[in-house]
């Protein structure tokens, strides 16, 4: 017994993730920790995603099921759970059962290595980004399983073109991670990582995010990958095989009830996990802004307390629409809910202002601030712009995306490096 | 070499041979498809993806308005215009009434005329609103169809106060206007003509410029300005294709003469082209409106028109320039209180015979975008 | 439990290694079983894909991740994505209607197993046969796996793949362009 306390507490003072400290007690919790953060991530953005992409439509989204429609997910959750559960019937059933896991899996087992501190994380591979790369690649074998397990000439070709679509950007993005990695080498010992956090360290040793990196090579990385991250995950504007008012439906048409939602759950997971991506490589993981430029314990101090300001700002919003809810009696249930989801929020905020949460808490708050600003990034694509012709899509990704990448990575490399090939070419010209 | 707006709509192209043939594919939209804004069947004859020929099957909504018109008199008549093209009520009803009161061989006072050309500009712009937010749906872009729909119920709204109705107004009568223009109607559309100003730039802003729209709408659908006189096309489709024909202006009717405004036309003839003039319309229905709503003359409302309308022995065509273009009104009158034949010339419908032609060479996916970008009616296709 | 002096030194021990050596090459087996069993193509290439995975975990196993992930991008997530599109392109219509063995499977079976019992004795019985397994391979840490691939492509002294890289991308090039100009149309 007193062994098992000292093995949990053994890992609580070291400088490793739990899975390169080798503690499984704490791997599992960790893990624990994700799963459940993702879930509730993934809930708010079903909630969010309508409510903002109502606002901006000049109308108001979900306001009956619970107070200003926050408990639509969950009703939308009960009511995929106990659809009909209906199997076409010349169709593969074990290929059509197997799919969405496969999806499903390929978009959480990703989480494993996204940094949300410098040991905050399920575990420190030294291979992080191409293990993130090549994981959320398996998910392409899921959407193909699932079109062609349908059985019907339509989902098979969405299927077809959705995959073609996102195995044509992971090129792209592949060539924008690659130049990131190029920056990462750009120290003394000149050895460049793979590693999650040690890009993120790499940037905190360099004071520099790389999106600012050799301006404006950094910024070009960064929309690359922007945008191949979009494609990536089927999003407008690049959703084309899922759209319902072309030719032919994507390939999730004949899924319905639970097997809809595990696909529903993976495009949102895969959203994440993409920001996620690029919230490390180019905006600095869980850095606080400026870094170099406001120094000092105050400045610290002010950084440390956004996490708590930013849920009472939450809980006040709250308090102001309980304010404004209509004073009638059938409103009694909403307004003490949104009253009490204050509350709770308030009650967060405040416990986040203690020095010893506030300290732990930092690292995961900005890595998550900025992966929620990705997330708003795709709301507002998808109320903006219309949507790419299939073959546009196409030509963006091979014609346009690709050779800026490869521009972009042989621009990199000459400029990290020029201070070597000036040398190497004042030795050949002058030996 | 198979340039698609050459060719005759009876010529059939053959596909591409290569090396791995890919069969030709006969695709139905059905009549119950979310693009086809309303009951229109279209059959596509693809290779690949790319379109061969379509024909278009119509008929879903077809009520039989014209041959109900042999047996109501020319006053019953009049709310049944309003159902053809149920969008742009006020035109037909103009359209209508105007034919007839040719027939009468009278001409309704200059107050119901401003008051007349004031509500058919008001409700060409309700059209071009809806058109403009359906098509940029089709397109994928989700947002626009709630601006133009909230912008398009201030419109609404002063139908409403007008004549009581919205969509089919039944506003006008043979002779004039039966209604006087409430209190505060000049008010009310001035005070809409500034909020719309504004907000057309808002609707521009969005789709303009903006690099994926024109990549979906440039160059599709082209039709040149000969295959469309060839076809009988008109309206602004025509006009995107650098006609330059506008029946207000070639053969004015409602004192339109007395009225500023420009055609705009456009160049190429495709999609992104349409796109424009319909905008510049809007602009121009507004300069017409502010001209009109100034000076709205006083005096009767309703000219000297017997109580059961008889008109001579004679027949006769009117069209007014639709929102969606010519549409005219063929009658033949045989002395008694009942037409002997109706004949609405239809702009949607005959439009829609271009269809063929603009799709020729396009992908699957343009097709929709064609179909939106034509503006068609079916309740005035089918009537 | 250090065989062979196959872990390096300052590195964590690893967890369990015969247990998931044993449990991976179960799955590659019965993985590359069920592939020629399979009636259904696509059953088989989802076959291969656990196969293809499994090795991947073995690659781990080996200290050497970064070819695991590359196998996972490439191999799994790549190869078998295209194998999955011709499967499904071209033999929708006729599934199930090939013979899943010939005549001639117990002559087949001799024949493996001779040549599985050939490879065996020369790997360990033959002088240089167990010279291809030495134990100075295994000094390489997991931390070092990319770096070493990339010396032994780039490196001025050590890199000596850098040309045969280069050909086998221009020969995937050739493929690319052939099968496009093959089969394209005009759009």
């Amino acid at each position: 017994m007193h062994a098992l306390l000292q093995y949990i507490l053994s890992y609580l003072d070291s400088d490793k993730t739990p899975g390169g400290a080798g503690n499984i007690f704490w791997a599992t919790v960790y893990i624990l920790l994700v799963f459940a953060g993702l879930s509730v991530a993934v809930i708010a953005m079903n909630w969010l995603e309508r409510k903002i992409l109502a606002h901006m439509q000049v109308r108001l989204g979900p306001m009956r099921v619970g107070p200003h429609g926050l408990l639509q997910p969950i009703a939308d959750a009960i009511k995929l759970l106990l659809k009909e559960d209906i199997i076409p019937a010349e169709a593969d059933a074990v290929v059509f059962w197997i799919a969405p896991f496969i999806v499903v899996l390929a978009a959480f087992t990703v989480f494993v290595v996204v940094p949300f501190g410098p040991t905050h994380a399920i575990t420190d591979m030294n291979i992080g980004i191409l293990f993130m790369l090549g994981v959320s690649s398996l998910s392409v074998l899921g959407i193909v399983t699932a079109g062609w397990a349908s059985n019907s000439h339509y989902p098979l070709i969405g299927a077809l073109r959705s995959s073609a679509q996102m195995v044509s950007y992971e090129v792209a993005m592949g060539l924008a991670v690659v130049s990131v990695i190029l920056m990462t080498s750009l120290n003394d010992q000149s050895t460049g990582t793979l590693s999650m956090i040690g890009i993120v360290q790499a940037q905190l040793a360099q004071q520099e995010w790389f999106i600012f990196k050799f301006f404006p090579l950094g910024l070009i990385g960064f929309g690359i990958f922007a945008i191949a991250m979009v494609a990536e995950t089927n999003r407008a504007p690049f959703d084309l095989p899922e759209a319902e008012s072309e030719l032919t439906a994507g390939f999730h048409t004949e899924y319905s009830g639970f097997r809809w939602s595990l696909f529903f759950l993976a495009e949102y997971s895969a959203m994440i996990a993409v920001s996620s991506i690029a919230v490390t490589l180019w905006l600095g993981g869980w850095l606080r802004p400026f870094p170099n430029l406001l120094v000092g314990p105050t400045w610290d101090l002010v950084f440390l307390l956004f996490p708590g300001i930013t849920f009472l700002l939450l809980a006040a919003m709250c308090f102001y629409n309980t304010a404004r809810m209509p004073k009638h009696p059938l409103f009694k249930v909403q307004t003490i809910g949104l009253a009490g989801f204050g509350a709770v929020l308030g009650l967060i905020g405040l416990i986040l202002f203690l020095p010893a949460v506030r300290i732990r808490v930092n690292d995961i708050f900005w890595f998550s601030a900025k992966v929620a600003g990705f997330m708003y990034l795709y709301i507002w694509y998808r109320g903006t712009f219309p949507r790419y012709r299939f073959d546009q899509l196409m030509k963006v990704g091979w014609k346009v995306l690709l050779p800026t990448g490869l521009a972009l990575l042989v621009l990199t490399a000459v400029v990290g490096m020029r201070s070597e090939l000036w040398a190497e070419l004042q030795g050949v010209w002058r030996p | 070499m198979n340039d698609p707006t050459s060719l005759s709509p009876l010529d059939l192209e053959t596909p591409d041979k290569t090396f791995l043939d890919a069969n030709e594919l006969v695709i139905n939209m059905g009549p119950q498809h979310p693009a086809t804004h309303g009951v229109l069947r279209v059959i596509l004859r693809l290779d690949g993806e790319k379109v061969m020929g379509l024909e278009c099957v119509i008929g879903y909504l077809h009520r039989g308005v014209e041959k109900i018109a042999e047996n109501r008199t020319y006053t019953m008549f009049n709310p049944y215009v309003d159902r053809m093209d149920y969008v742009a009520a006020v035109s037909n009803g103009l359209g209508y009434c105007e034919a007839v009161e040719k027939l009468l061989n009278v001409e309704a006072p200059p107050r119901a005329q401003y008051v007349r050309v004031i509500l058919t500009e008001l409700n060409r712009m309700a059209s071009h609103q809806l058109w403009l937010g359906t098509h940029a749906l089709d397109i994928g872009a989700i947002t626009p169809l709630f601006y133009t729909f909230r912008d398009r119920e201030e419109i609404l709204k002063i139908f409403e106060k007008y004549c009581g109705a919205r969509l089919t107004t039944h506003a006008f009568r043979i002779g004039g206007l039966q209604y006087e223009t409430y209190d505060g109607f000049e008010k009310d559309v001035k005070t809409f003509v500034a909020f719309v100003r504004p907000k057309i730039d808002e609707y521009e802003e969005l789709l303009t410029t903006n690099r994926i729209w024109l990549e979906r709408t440039k160059g599709v659908g082209k039709i040149s300005g000969q295959d469309a006189i060839a076809l009988g096309v008109t309206g602004p489709v025509l006009r995107a294709s650098g006609v330059k024909w506008d029946i207000r202006k070639a053969l004015p009717y409602a004192n339109y003469k007395n009225f500023d405004f420009d055609i705009p036309t456009g160049e190429n003839g495709d999609t992104y082209d349409r796109y424009l003039v319909r905008m510049a319309e809007f602009r121009q229905s507004l300069r017409i409106i502010e001209q009109a709503v100034d000076h709205i003359p006083e005096g009767p409302i309703m000219a000297k028109v017997p109580k059961v309308i008889k008109p001579p022995v004679g027949e006769i065509y009117h069209s007014i320039e639709a929102p969606k273009g010519e549409l005219g009104y063929f009658i033949v009158s045989d002395g008694s209180t009942q037409p002997y034949r109706i004949r609405v010339r239809p702009p949607s419908f005959v439009n829609l015979q271009a269809l063929d032609v603009m799709c020729r060479g396009q992908l699957v996916a343009d097709v929709i975008a064609v179909i939106g970008t034509l503006d068609i009616v079916l309740g005035e296709v089918d009537r | 439990m250090n065989p062979a002096g196959m872990i390096p030194a300052g590195t964590n021990p690893p967890v369990a290694t015969p247990f998931f050596f044993y449990l991976l090459a179960a799955i590659m087996i019965v993985g590359g079983v069920m592939v020629i069993t399979r009636k259904n193509a696509v059953h088989s290439a989802m076959a291969l894909i656990t196969t293809l995975l499994a090795q991947a975990a073995l690659y781990l196993m080996l200290y050497a991740p970064f070819v695991a992930g590359v196998q996972i991008i490439l191999y799994a997530g790549g190869i078998m994505v295209l194998f999955l599109f011709v499967i499904m392109l071209i033999s929708i219509e006729r599934a199930e209607k090939e013979r899943q063995f010939n005549k001639q499977w117990l002559v087949g079976i001799v024949a493996a197993a001779a040549l599985g019992g050939l490879f065996i004795a020369v790997y360990t019985t033959t002088t240089k046969g167990r010279a291809l397994f030495p134990e100075g391979r295994m000094t390489y840490g997991e931390t070092q796996n990319t770096q070493q691939i990339a010396a032994l492509l780039f490196d001025r002294n050590v890199g000596q793949y850098m040309f045969a890289f280069e050909i086998a991308s221009l020969l995937l090039l050739v493929a690319i362009i052939g099968a496009v100009v093959m089969a394209k149309k005009r759009i």
